[in-house]
C-alpha cells in the first residue's frame, strides 16, 4: 500500500471510517514527513507532534466506542497563522505578535476542533497576509515542493507548501486579494475563496476586513469541499457574516449545460503563453462534459490592482494601529513617553512589507488625498463588481487563470513592489466583487511547474463553483502528480 | 506622483512609524511606483458611480444585544509586555 500521506483527505476518511487507517498512523505519517522533509519546504512555523497524537488517539478511541464526530474525525489539519488558537501560538507571520497566545480559537477553528480534526501545527505566511510568495514572513521563505528554489506563492504559502509537499489532508488559508488561490495554482493544489461573509473573520487577525476571507486548502475540490461543509455558515461574532442557510453542495452534477464565460481580459497580453494553453485545455474539457464556452468581457479589471492596494492598504492602516507593544506582543526597549513606545516598537517588529502598505494606506487616507485616493477606490470597486454582475447575466461561471505565470524563483521580484502585486492581477477582481472563486490544477509546463485555472462564481454561488471543479479533476487528475522531495 | 521627503515623514508620523533616512529614501520610490499605476483609475469617470463599502449588505441584519462573560482581567493581561497589579504598564503619560 502506498504511504497514508499520498491519500485525499476524502480518501482518508473513508479509510478511517472503515477502520482501515487510524489517525493516530496518518497523523504520524504526516509528523514523520515534515520531519524529515520541512527542512527544506519550510512549510511550518509551528508543529506539536504530542499535541497532534494526543488528538488523533482521542479521536480514535472516539471512533472505537462508535461515537464518531464526522468525516473530518482524526483528519490531520494544518492552519496558516493567521487563524487563533489556544493551543498554539498566533503570529500572523510577524515578529510583532512573536510569542502571542491567543486567548480563544478563530470560529472556524472551533468548529473544525469540534468536527474531530487533528491540528498539527502553524504554517507559514507573508505577514498579516501582506505578500505573494512568503517571502514577508517574518519568519523565514517557504520554498516549492514542485521546484525548491521557487516561491510556493502566497500569502498562504506555507499551506500550500505543506499540502503539495503531503505534509498534511487539508489546511485553512485566507484570501484577501488572492492568497488562498495564487499558492493553490503555484503547487497544483486546490483553494477555495468562499463568498465575502461565507466563512467567519471572528479570531482571523484582521488585514482588511472587506476584502478578508477564510477559506479551505487541499488536494482536491471534493477535500475542500468537505473543509468548506465544516466551516461555513452565520457566526454572530461577525457582523458580517451571511445569516443565510447553506445552500446544498452539488459535487456530482457535472457542468453539463453551464455556460462558462471565457473573459477576454484573462487571456493574452500579461499571461504567459504555457499558462494560457493550459486554461483553454481546462475550458475544452469542460466543454467536452456538456458545458458551454462563451467569450465574455469584464473590461475594468486592469484598475483592480490600484483599487485594491488603495483599499485594502487603507484598512490595513486602522487595522494594524492595535499592534503598539501594549496589550501583546514584543516592546521596544528605551521609549520616553507613549509616543515613542508605540513608534519604537512598530518600526522594530513590523516587516519592511508591512511598513510600505501602512504607508500607502495612511497616504490614501490622510487629509487632502481622502477623496482622490480612497474614496475613488471604493468607487472604482463598485465598476469592477458591476462587470461580473454584467457578465453573470449571460453565464453561469467564468474561467482564467488564476496567476499570470507560474512559481517564479525566490528573490526575482522581491526588490520591486509593484511586480509582485502583478502576480495577483487575476485574483483581484473577485476579491473586490466578494465572489466565491476557486483555483484548481490546470496542468504542468514544460519546466515541470503547476498551474492553476481559476473558476469565478456569482455571489453565494460555491456549490456551482466546486461542481465544476470536480467536473475539472475529473477529466485531468493532476492532483495525483506528487512532487520529487 | 512623487512624495517629497517631508510628506513621506509626514505620512510615516501619521502611521506611528520612525524611518532611517535610507528608509525614507526607498519609500520615497517605492510610493512613487505604485501612486504611478493607481493613476490609472483617473481614467475613469467616476463622478456619478457610488462608492462600495460593503459587498453583500443586503444578507447581513444587525444582531440583537446579547450579554456574555467578559474575558477576564488575567486573560486580558497574560500577553502584556509589561503590567502592574492588574493594569497594562505604559510609560508615565502625564508629567
Amino acid at each position: 500500500m502506498a504511504a497514508v500521506t499520498e491519500l485525499t483527505l476524502s480518501a482518508l476518511s473513508l479509510e478511517l471510517e472503515a477502520g482501515r487507517v487510524s489517525s493516530v498512523e496518518a497523523t504520524r505519517g504526516c509528523l514523520d514527513r515534515i520531519a524529515a522533509l520541512d527542512g527544506q519546504v519550510k512549510a511550518f512555523l509551528a508543529v506539536d507532534p504530542a499535541q497532534a497524537l494526543a488528538s488523533a488517539a482521542a479521536s480514535d478511541a472516539r471512533r472505537a466506542q462508535g461515537k464518531r464526530l464526522g468525516p473530518l474525525d482524526g483528519v490531520p489539519l494544518g492552519l496558516k497563522d493567521l487563524f487563533c488558537t489556544t493551543d498554539f501560538p498566533t503570529t500572523a507571520g510577524s515578529k510583532i505578535l512573536e510569542g502571542y497566545r491567543a486567548p480563544f480559537d478563530a470560529t472556524v477553528v472551533a468548529r473544525l476542533r469540534a468536527a474531530g480534526a487533528v491540528f498539527l501545527g502553524k504554517q507559514n505566511l507573508d505577514q498579516f497576509g501582506m505578500g505573494s510568495s512568503t517571502e514577508h514572513s517574518g519568519a523565514f521563505p517557504s520554498h516549492n515542493p514542485y521546484a525548491l528554489d521557487r516561491t510556493p506563492g502566497g500569502s498562504s504559502g506555507g499551506s500550500a507548501a505543506a499540502l503539495a509537499a503531503r505534509f498534511c489532508f487539508g489546511a485553512l488559508g485566507t484570501d484577501t486579494g488572492g492568497s488562498i488561490r495564487q499558492p493553490a495554482a503555484l503547487t497544483n493544489t486546490v483553494g477555495l475563496k468562499p463568498t465575502y461573509g461565507r466563512l467567519s473573520r471572528s479570531g482571523v487577525v484582521a488585514y482588511a476586513s472587506s476584502l478578508d476571507c477564510p477559506g479551505p486548502m487541499a488536494r482536491t475540490a471534493r477535500d475542500v469541499a468537505m473543509l468548506y461543509q465544516a466551516t461555513a455558515g452565520a457566526d454572530p461574532d461577525d457582523s458580517t457574516s451571511l445569516r443565510q442557510a447553506l445552500p446544498p453542495l452539488t459535487l456530482d452534477a457535472g457542468v453539463k449545460g453551464l455556460r462558462i464565460g471565457l473573459p477576454a481580459e484573462y487571456f493574452g497580453g500579461g499571461i504567459e503563453p504555457e499558462v494560457e494553453a493550459l486554461v483553454r485545455a481546462c475550458a475544452q474539457a469542460l466543454e467536452r462534459q456538456g458545458a458551454s464556452l462563451v467569450p465574455v468581457s469584464l473590461p475594468h479589471t486592469r484598475f483592480a490592482l490600484p483599487t485594491y492596494y488603495l483599499l485594502a492598504c487603507a484598512e490595513a492602516s486602522s487595522n494594524l494601529a492595535r499592534y503598539d507593544g501594549v496589550r501583546y506582543g514584543p516592546r521596544a526597549a528605551g521609549a520616553t513617553s507613549l509616543k515613542d513606545l508605540y513608534e519604537k516598537t512598530r518600526s522594530a517588529f513590523f516587516g519592511d512589507e508591512v511598513k510600505r502598505r501602512l504607508l500607502l494606506g495612511t497616504f490614501a487616507l490622510s487629509a487632502g488625498y481622502y477623496d482622490a485616493y480612497y474614496r475613488k477606490a471604493q468607487r472604482a470597486r463598485t465598476v469592477i463588481a458591476r462587470d461580473f454582475t454584467q457578465a453573470f447575466g449571460q453565464v453561469d461561471l467564468l474561467l482564467g487563470p488564476t496567476s499570470p505565470a507560474p512559481a517564479w524563483r525566490l528573490g526575482e521580484k522581491l526588490e520591486d513592489p509593484l511586480r509582485m502585486y502583478q502576480m495577483d492581477a487575476l485574483t483581484l477582481p473577485a476579491s473586490l466583487a466578494g465572489l466565491p472563486a476557486a483555483s484548481v490544477p490546470a496542468g504542468f509546463t514544460a519546466q515541470g511547474l503547476p498551474v492553476g485555472a481559476q473558476l469565478i462564481g456569482p455571489a453565494f454561488e460555491e456549490a456551482r463553483v466546486l461542481q465544476a471543479a470536480v467536473a475539472l479533476e475529473t477529466a485531468h487528475p493532476w492532483h495525483q502528480k506528487a512532487p520529487v522531495l | 506622483m512623487t512624495l517629497t521627503e517631508a510628506q513621506v515623514r509626514h505620512v510615516a508620523k501619521l502611521a506611528r512609524l520612525t524611518l532611517t533616512d535610507a528608509e525614507v529614501a526607498k519609500a520615497q520610490g517605492d510610493l512613487a511606483r505604485v501612486l504611478e499605476a493607481v493613476q490609472a483609475l483617473d481614467g475613469l469617470d467616476l463622478s456619478a458611480v457610488p462608492p462600495t463599502v460593503q459587498v453583500h449588505p443586503q444578507v447581513v441584519a444587525p444582531e440583537a444585544d446579547a450579554p456574555e462573560a467578559p474575558l477576564g482581567v488575567e486573560r486580558a493581561l497574560a500577553n502584556a509586555p509589561a503590567k502592574v497589579g492588574t493594569s497594562f504598564s505604559v510609560p508615565r503619560v502625564i508629567g
